[in-house]
């Protein structure tokens, strides 16, 4: 098992890559199904935003532990425009490319975890953490 | 195009096949909006089934593609939404609100007959 997976994020065609790696990963760390398919779609969103709003950016996918909890980390980094006022970008409905606006605060709510920073011209990272719930 | 149509009678089946690019998705709605009329269509079923994840991109074609092909004349239904792609689009707070959705192709072809008289292929 790779311990970090980097998807280049050049154009919309990487966006499934991104989601596909992540699915894998996250399917190797034991998710399930149920999870697998809300990490992927958080994954898309987040790559999405950068494919519309930076261009180019990286996705970086890799493993989570705390204790005895083990979970998958999505990095989500770009070096485009910033975000000027994050707490509007996390509202629902709130996009200025004509989407549903549901990308970043949707992928927030897919995950457990979710941070990000932003500073005008220099980009934007997102930081997302998924844990396994134990089964049994 | 990714994505094969097949006529039957007035209908149109799309079924996608594997994950669409953005782009192969937009290359579907304007093919269906541009046959329905080519073919005088009464009714669209676009097979999901094979798509594990629905992002706020694709739920937001969907619609596109419903209510294009709905001022072209034709009703289109989405079936096959899996489980767990239920699941995640109502926690990412995504909707398909004014689209027409049934659980197969068979329920979906069902609907349309009951729906747009003298569609399909009759006597089975």
């Amino acid at each position: 098992m790779a311990d970090e997976i980097r998807v280049a994020i050049d154009s919309e065609a990487d966006i499934v890559v991104a989601r596909q790696q992540g699915r894998t990963l996250a399917a190797e760390l034991g998710f399930s199904s149920g999870d697998l398919t809300l990490i992927a779609t958080a994954i898309s969103e987040v790559a999405r935003n950068i494919v519309v709003y930076a261009k180019r950016g990286e996705i970086v996918l890799s493993h989570a532990n705390q204790g005895s909890r083990r979970g998958i980390v999505v990095v989500a980094r770009d070096e485009g425009p910033g975000i000027p006022d994050i707490a509007q970008a996390m509202q629902d409905g709130y996009s200025t490319s004509h989407g549903l606006g549901l990308g970043l605060p949707g992928a927030k709510r897919l995950m457990d975890e979710f941070d990000i920073a932003s500073q005008v011209g220099k980009g934007t990272t997102i930081v997302m953490k998924k844990w396994a719930r134990r089964h049994g | 195009m990714e994505v094969p149509i097949l006529k039957q009678g007035n209908y149109l089946i799309a079924t996608i096949q594997a994950a669409l690019s953005d782009a192969a998705l937009l290359e579907l709605r304007d093919e269906l909006v541009e046959r329905v009329g080519r073919f005088r269509a009464r009714g669209v079923v676009l097979d999901v089934t094979v798509l594990d994840v629905m992002d706020s991109f694709t739920a937001r074609t969907l619609r596109g593609i419903a209510h294009m092909t709905k001022l072209r004349g034709a009703r289109t239904i989405i079936v096959g939404i899996q489980p767990e792609v239920a699941f995640a689009m109502t926690q990412l707070g995504m909707t398909l609100e004014g689209v027409e959705t049934a659980l197969d192709l068979d329920g979906g072809l069902a609907a349309l007959r009951r729906r747009t008289k003298g569609g399909g292929n009759r006597g089975r």
